[in-house]
């Protein structure tokens, strides 16, 4: 078993089912992830992307679903759509903690001499944090964007 | 987040999250052969740390992996400094970094 990369994990008060909604709703998506939209239908083998909003989407990150298990557990390959061989893992493990809800994401299995540990180790504090906020009080923070 | 400024005003408890930082997801043994520190010391401060949520543990078959987690961090950061405050501080903090990493450039 490999060594995980980078771990967060965070505490919110809310329920499972609301964390997760937003994890994978573009309309929540969209207010505490710097405005984008992660948009799939979220079944193991469908694809997904992390794209901007309006006419001309840019994808900023795509991959598959690799395991899904609402409201408890979201498993995602993660791929630079600039090098669609850079390709991670992110797991999402949403449970219960006494009067709030635990969230972990684990991003790893990154290739040897990935550019991506670097690229997302500063923005998954922010998206998880907004997140936080936003579920918490109904309103993200200002730049959030991951990577 | 009292919790975590308690975490945090410790030199100790610092120290092994700058160790993590160098090197995550490392064991309770791992740790304590970098810190001039008791087995049982380290224990204690990696306790406190995770009940701050500064650290996350992972659990590898019988192996307890820490990582650091910085999310409560940013948290306070977030508290305190404004949207357009970001990119400046991030100027400030670099050419701090810089010019106290570098040597100064000799008179040539």
């Amino acid at each position: 078993m490999q060594k995980p990369t980078l771990v967060y994990t965070t505490y919110i008060r809310s329920t499972p089912k609301k964390v997760w909604d937003a994890i994978t709703q573009p309309k929540f998506t969209r207010q505490y992830w710097g405005g984008l939209a992660l948009v799939s239908d979220w079944l193991p083998g469908s694809t997904w992307d992390m794209a901007t909003s309006g006419a001309k989407p840019e994808i900023y990150t795509t991959g598959k679903v690799l395991e899904s298990a609402p409201p408890k557990r979201l498993v995602l390959s993660w791929v630079d759509p600039e090098n669609l061989k850079d390709v991670s893992r992110v797991t999402y493990e949403i449970e219960i903690v006494k009067d709030a809800v635990c969230l972990t994401v684990t991003h790893d299995q990154f290739k040897a001499r990935s550019t991506m540990p670097g690229r997302v180790n500063g923005g998954w504090p922010r998206v998880l944090s907004s997140l936080k906020s936003y579920l918490e009080t109904g309103k993200g923070l200002a730049a959030a964007k991951c990577g | 987040m009292d919790a975590v400024f308690k975490a945090l005003a410790d030199e100790s408890r610092r120290k092994l999250l700058d160790v993590l930082q160098k090197n995550n997801g490392q064991t309770l043994g791992e740790l304590g052969a970098h810190l001039d520190m008791t087995r049982q010391a380290v224990t204690k401060h990696l306790r406190l740390l995770e009940a701050a949520n500064l650290v996350a543990v992972v659990w590898r078959g019988r192996e307890k992996l820490h990582y650091l987690n910085p999310v409560p961090i940013h948290e306070i950061a977030e508290r305190w400094i404004g949207k357009y405050e970001r990119q400046r501080l991030q100027a400030l903090g670099d050419l701090k970094k810089g010019l106290e990493t570098k040597p100064p450039n000799k008179k040539g």
